[in-house]
């Protein structure tokens, strides 16, 4: 029998009578992270990992919210679950359910590469994984993180040559606080736009080290702040928002300016190539480190990648959800929800 | 090919037109003067041919990259441009190259003479040697696609800032029959020999559509008025007892319209005429598509002859008694042209575009709102005063277009779009009614917003009604105004007719499905128009 099912709400565990991640409203609902299209508001009870509550919380509002400690597992009906880190952001998880000794795995969100703020990613063992892909092409490859951080920090330091203000637009969750983790405060102060400052201040309450920042509020005189970049939200960039801060230079950061028609259309002066997804190698020791047989893919370019996963031996499947429809949807956000 | 890979990082990361230009000025200052020589070549669109088969550089792309063919092809459709696949599934390079680019173009240019084993190892080694925007540009040449954002206007400007040398001046040195087999930059640029090319064109001032009331250009009297005819923009030239012509798109097609040899027969030595190239049979244009024949032959078969006979219609005289004339006023000009052209006899192939009289600017856009009837896409307007300039510029000539063709049709298939628009539903197919049933008669990608496109992405995910391939079957729901500039006749298409640059001109949320056009008000505009 299918350990989980795919119904209208969502991902279903009859055994345990649980969904994870629905999009529709449900009595028990696990789930991944608090990025808005998997952690939605209507359900009954929620469960979620320690340090990814605070952010539900934050989003949520007054909801039931249970938390969990990373690897501990729980008993739910006739089901055993367990939450694993995800490396997507901090708190993320995946989840990991067993019914009698058949053992399905739900990524959620994930990243294989440590970025030094969110718990890094463990494989789990499993006989199916369900799996996204949002990068699931071979022509999505991450270079290393400390690269990126090197060519971000040095268009800060050009961008000040030139007598502008450098302005990076990341989504507020996740990918702020890591580019934050990547900025070299030894060039300058960080001001931070309103919808990421409030989420960093979520995460310091929790205990996050995050980087010094100034929230921009409307009395913010750049000219108190000589040097500084700014870390926007993605809808701040060409916005009126950025005009009090003279002369600048736009600069985005998601997987998706790996492509140079994409990184063209945001019309920013520049794209970095950084993403809280798996690449192509890393979705492909993802699924070959759970030993998984069975593959279900969401969430991306998944008719290919089923494909190329059946090439290689894997009994693949599709699975449509509405995950799908916010990630890709919503460039701004895309490839950080 | 460090330098120039530099250069193309710097152009791409801009959108300023500023820093473009002073990207490419330090280029100009500082790269060796055959790579100069190429750059400008490739920045004018003199791109070396492409020298191996797109198809087989799939096959070795995949292979080098070990990936199947099939996955290799899924990824050009989401990415869009074949140099950029290319580069974006290869393994990192293993190895650093200080080659030149004129180094590489040649090691690309010696691949025909190779056979494929070699040819093959030579590009391998490339790859591995380039590193990814190297590698990227190596493959843009490769492929013969190279194009970047930058309009001849802004190289041109940068190399006047490099050289010091006058930028018209310098447009005019770049135009014509040169590549960087023929010449050096020194010749070029730098020293040129005003003899040396009889066929140069001069640069063709181009117009910008008139977006505010022409009530706000002054006096109708101030200009002259002429249909904008739906041709080839190119220029006759007469110099040395020999004649060329010149696309606007600066290519040779003396051979393509043997009929303009006849003007060597009346038109006297030294003489450069700017005009529309246009199908032409009993004092009418023939539709575009008749010209498009013509186009694609480098010798043209007798019948095809007959069918699609072709003149120049004459806007404007550049050149007389061996003198660039561009500086003296339209009205100086065009009288030259005027009288030139009557002297011509009746069969002789080059037609002046008629003057449009008019008192009031309520006269002319009476005859624009008919511009249609005659074939012509609308009205030029030119100041009387003004100067033959270079390039597009604002204020002195202005293109007056008819409005387009509008149909209200009905979203039926959706698929994925690429580069630019990699992730979101952009490709739509649209239907009109025939009865009770929708027969699909055109696609359209552009016209909408970002947050548009984001709007029916979500929608068309959760409207699938099935799959094939790429395409998804939608439900029947959406209206879009679709505006077109032409309509033809068309057999290879269900609905019998095949229109010109259709666009999605608005996404009509107030129309139901059932509103939408029918297949029959689209036969009586291709009856009036077709
Ligand atoms: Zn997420
Ligand atoms: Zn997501």
């Amino acid at each position: 029998m299918a350990v989980l099912t795919f119904t209208p709400e969502g991902i279903h565990c009859p055994a345990g009578g649980f969904h994870i991640d629905p999009w529709r409203p449900v009595d028990r609902a696990l789930i991944t992270h608090g990025h808005a299209d998997h952690a939605r508001p209507g359900h009954a009870h929620y469960l979620a990992t320690e340090t990814a509550a605070p952010v539900i919380r934050h989003r949520l509002g007054d909801i039931a919210l249970d938390t969990i400690p990373y690897g501990e597992t729980r008993r739910i009906g006739d089901a055993t679950v367990s939450f694993h880190p995800a490396g997507h952001v901090s708190g993320s998880a995946q989840i990991r359910v067993a019914v009698g000794g058949e053992v399905w795995v739900v990524s959620g969100d994930y990243k294989t590469e440590p970025d030094g703020l969110s718990e890094p990613f463990e494989p789990v063992k499993c006989h199916a994984f369900v799996t996204e892909c949002t990068f699931g092409l071979p022509v999505f490859k991450w270079a290393p993180q400390a690269e990126i951080a090197a060519e971000i920090n040095a268009w800060w330091a050009a961008t000040l040559a030139q007598g502008r203000t450098p302005v990076l637009g990341a989504y507020a969750l996740g990918k702020a606080q890591r580019l934050l983790a990547c900025l070299d405060p030894s060039i300058g102060p960080i001001l931070t736009h309103g919808a990421v400052e409030t989420v960093n201040e979520v995460l310091r309450a929790q205990g996050l080290a995050l980087p010094d920042t100034i929230r921009v509020t409307p009395e913010t005189d750049p000219k108190d702040h000589p040097n500084a970049l700014v870390l926007s939200t993605p809808s701040g960039l060409g916005t009126t928002w950025m005009r009090r801060f003279g002369q600048t230079s736009a600069a985005f950061a998601s997987g998706w300016m790996r492509l140079r028609g994409v990184r063209r259309r945001r019309a920013a002066d520049r794209g970095f190539v950084m993403s809280d997804h798996a690449d192509w190698d890393g979705l492909n020791a993802a699924i070959r480190d759970t030993g998984a047989e069975r593959v279900f893919v969401t969430h991306g370019y998944t008719a290919q990648f089923r494909r190329w996963l059946e090439d290689q031996g894997y009994d693949a499947q599709v699975v449509d959800t509405e995950f799908e429809g916010e990630s890709l949807d919503t460039p701004d956000a895309e490839d950080a929800a | 090919m460090k330098r120039f890979a530099a250069l193309f990082t710097r152009l791409d990361q801009t959108t300023r037109t500023t820093a473009k230009v002073a990207a490419l000025a330090d280029y100009f200052s500082e790269a060796p003067e055959p790579d100069r020589l190429w750059t400008i070549a490739l920045l004018s669109g003199r791109r070396p041919k492409r020298t191996v088969n797109a198809t087989i550089l799939r096959e070795w792309a995949s292979d080098t990259a070990k990936i199947p063919l099939w996955l290799f092809e899924e990824s050009y459709a989401i990415v869009g441009d074949l140099a950029e696949t290319i580069a974006l599934v290869l393994p990192p390079n293993r190895t650093e190259s200080d080659h030149s680019l004129t180094h590489w173009i040649t090691e690309i240019r010696r691949l025909p003479t190779l056979e494929e084993p070699d040819r093959r190892a030579l590009i391998d080694a490339a790859w591995d040697r380039l590193d990814a925007s190297e590698r990227f540009l190596f493959n843009k040449l490769l492929t013969g696609g190279f194009r970047v954002g930058v309009s001849r206007t802004l190289m041109t400007r940068a190399l006047a800032r490099a050289t010091g040398i006058d930028e018209p001046d310098l447009a005019l040195r770049l135009m014509g029959d040169w590549s960087p087999d023929t010449t050096t930059y020194r010749r070029l640029v730098l020293e040129p020999d005003p003899e040396e090319d009889l066929s140069r064109p001069y640069p063709f001032f181009l117009a910008y559509q008139l977006e505010d009331d022409p009530e706000d250009l002054g006096p109708v009297t101030d200009w002259l008025a002429e249909h904008k005819w739906d041709g080839i923009r190119g220029q006759l030239i007469l110099r040395g007892g020999t004649h060329h012509v010149w696309s606007r798109g600066e290519e040779l097609m003396t051979d393509r319209f043997p009929e303009l040899a006849a003007a060597r027969d009346f038109v006297p030595d030294g003489t450069v005429i700017d005009g529309e190239i246009l199908a032409w049979t009993d004092d009418a244009p023939l539709p575009f598509a008749a010209l498009q024949k013509r186009i694609g032959r480098k010798t043209v078969p007798k019948k095809l002859l007959a069918e699609a006979p072709v003149i120049l219609k004459a806007y404007d005289l550049l050149e007389w008694q061996g003198g660039d004339i561009r500086a003296t006023p339209l009205k100086d000009r065009r009288a030259l042209l005027d009288t030139l052209v009557e002297s011509l006899p009746a069969d002789a192939p080059i037609r002046l575009s008629p003057r449009l009289a008019a008192d009031t600017w309520k006269i002319l856009a009476d005859t624009r709102a008919r511009a249609r009837d005659i074939g012509a896409e609308g009205l030029m307007l030119k100041r009387l005063d003004s100067p033959y300039r270079v390039g597009r510029t604002k204020g002195d000539w202005w293109k007056w277009k008819v409005d387009p063709l509008t149909v209200d049709a009905v979203m039926i298939y959706a698929q994925q779009g690429h580069g630019r628009r990699a992730n979101l539903f952009t490709d739509f197919t649209f239907a009109v009614w025939d009865g009770d049933t929708l027969v699909p008669f055109t696609k359209a990608y552009s016209g909408l917003t970002d947050a548009e496109f984001r709007q029916i992405t979500a929608w068309v995910r959760k409207n699938t009604l099935e799959r094939y391939g790429p395409v998804r079957a939608v439900t029947p729901e959406h209206v879009f105004e679709i505006h077109f500039e032409g309509i033809q006749a068309s057999t290879r298409h269900k609905s019998g007719l095949a229109l010109r640059f259709p666009r999605m001109a608005r996404w009509r949320h107030d129309k139901k499905a059932a509103e939408a056009n029918t297949l029959g008000d689209l036969k009586q505009m291709l009856a009036a128009y077709g």
